[in-house]
């Protein structure tokens, strides 16, 4: 049999259907030619549709970096009245960064990064008040959480187009298929902070701030006194105890530092607590609701883990036991302006506090209440 | 400064001019397509009717999908800021007022005087409504 006659044998096997019309052809060429692109550059295809994902979520993350160092910027000229254009310094502060120290030996890391943590604040409220010398305290602190939401807003932005970049350049599949697969989760983050700029602008209270809002609702219309670091602690009587809540000062953006005014407060005592119990704003699980509360044991409290050490350190000292509240939210609410449902979970937390005093704790004993979290927007 | 519950449109959400030829093309010849199939029926060709109308309708059907995901990129490049309401309470009689946040607005702020009892009034709420979108509850 020659070549001819097979091709011709084999053309007709799969293309020339008995009875089949022009259009079924044309579509059976299609269906060809579709499996062999599949099958050769199906790969290369998906690289490029991932590559284009990718590229669409980078435009929004510097439209959302570029909104949020125009906001502060913004924000900087109308409260701050600087002389001159703070433009060139705001873009010099959105490139800081903090080198944490080594942890080859981890003895005394805690001290050494507190000391680094300590000359960061201190070098930010500096930056902030020659960049806005007209506010004062209070919106010093805004003005430097809003510099601190576009900086990490800048930080997320140039992370992702490293990556996308670097992927687009070797064509490596992996690398744009690991930004793709996170990017969900990389937005909804880069979106909370977006709101959150406009909410540290405003000086509107946060939803990491529900920890100080118990405190602030539990310590007012009783004097308060100022205890290290940047918090305030008034002595309340509640259910027959003596109870020091502890805050962080507001409503500037604040934090304070929990875990030395706990130290100061047990000190101030000689360890003579019965109990502590601490009240913050926590990750719900996804199914979970929002403003859902619960109970534990453990300090509750985040950030780089300086705090939480120290407060462990002296319960240990003096054998106190520590008790948790804690107020679920998604990582949106937490840095969003508060939402009904979590300022409305503050009273419920009060409840439970009183629950917990009542059954862990006797009539004339001491007790610390200590509300954690961004006091922005909420006085005491 | 009251905020601003809108926002503004982004410039980086402007459609390059040359996406929206490229869809305007298409639409055009998926449209001529459909024109095209009604005289090939009429004519009595029918495969080349049949072939005609789904070339149309795949182009129609395409070039929509695509002004829309382009209208969703414009839609989903604005940072939504929700209105936040401010409570006014007044510690002596309960008389209440709810008013849009002003900048400077804090809880326990003391404000303005109380209509009622000429007391000072307090800020007692600051808070964001979230209206959930009609979404269906999961059973676990």
């Amino acid at each position: 049999m020659n070549i001819a006659l097979m091709f011709t044998v084999l053309y007709s096997q799969l293309f020339d259907f008995p009875g089949w019309d022009i259009f079924s052809q044309v579509l059976m060429y299609a269906i060809y030619i579709f499996i062999f692109i599949s099958l050769f550059y199906g790969q290369r295809l998906q690289f490029h549709i991932w590559l284009k994902e990718v590229e669409g979520s980078l435009y929004k993350l510097k439209y959302i970096r570029d909104e949020g160092r125009r906001i502060a910027i913004e924000a900087i000229r109308e409260i701050g009245k600087p002389q001159t254009d703070p433009t060139p310094r705001v873009d010099r502060f959105l490139e800081y960064f903090t080198i944490t120290p080594q942890s080859l030996d981890p003895a005394g890391i805690v001290w050494k990064l507190e000391h680094i943590l300590d000359v960061r604040d201190a070098r930010f409220k500096d930056e902030v008040k020659l960049l806005a010398p007209s506010a004062d305290e209070t919106q010093v602190n805004n003005l430097e959480n809003t510099l601190e939401a576009a900086m990490a807003l800048n930080y997320i932005y140039k992370v992702i187009r490293h990556y996308f970049l670097l992927g687009k350049k070797t064509l490596s599949l992996y690398i744009i298929m690991q930004i793709q697969m996170i990017l969900p989760l990389v937005m909804r983050e880069a979106e909370a902070y977006a709101s959150a700029l406009k909410a540290f602008a405003y000086g509107q209270p946060i939803g990491d701030g529900v920890g100080a809002l118990v405190a602030a609702k539990l310590m007012h219309g009783y004097p308060v006194r100022k205890v290290p670091k940047d918090c305030v602690v008034a002595t309340v009587p509640i259910e027959g105890r003596t109870a020091y809540v502890i805050k962080a000062e507001g409503p500037g953006g604040n934090v304070g530092k929990p875990g030395d005014a706990i130290k100061t407060i047990i000190e101030e005592n000689e360890g003579k607590i019965a109990t502590i119990i601490m009240i913050d704003a926590a990750l719900k699980l996804e199914g979970e609701e929002v403003g859902e509360v619960a109970e534990g044991v453990g300090a509750a409290i985040g950030g780089p883990g300086v705090d939480q050490f120290k407060i462990e350190e002296t319960i240990l000292k003096y054998r106190i036991p520590i008790n948790a509240v804690i107020i679920k939210e998604d990582i949106g609410d937490a840095v969003s302006p508060m939402r009904r449902e979590i300022f409305e979970a503050a009273d419920k937390a009060i409840e439970r506090i009183k629950q917990l005093i009542l059954e862990k704790t006797k009539e004339g004993d001491k007790i610390i209440i200590c509300g954690v979290g961004n006091t922005i927007g909420i006085a005491q | 400064m009251v905020s601003k519950a809108s926002s503004e449109p982004s410039p980086a959400a402007r459609v390059s001019s040359f996406v929206l030829l490229a869809i305007f093309v298409m639409l055009v010849v998926a449209i001529m397509a459909l024109f095209l199939s009604y005289g090939a029926y009429v004519s009595g060709n029918y495969d080349v009717a049949a072939a005609l109308i789904i070339i149309g309708f795949i182009g129609v059907a395409a070039s929509s999908y695509v002004l829309f995901q382009t209208r969703q990129r414009l839609i989903r490049l604005r940072i939504e800021t929700p209105p936040i309401t401010t409570t006014i309470e007044c510690r002596k009689c309960g008389f209440k007022t709810v008013r849009e946040f002003q900048r400077g607005d804090y809880i326990f702020k003391e404000v303005d005087v109380c209509q009622k009892c000429n007391e000072k009034m307090l800020i007692t709420a600051i808070y964001r409504e979230v209206r959930e979108k009609g979404r269906k509850p999961f059973p676990f």
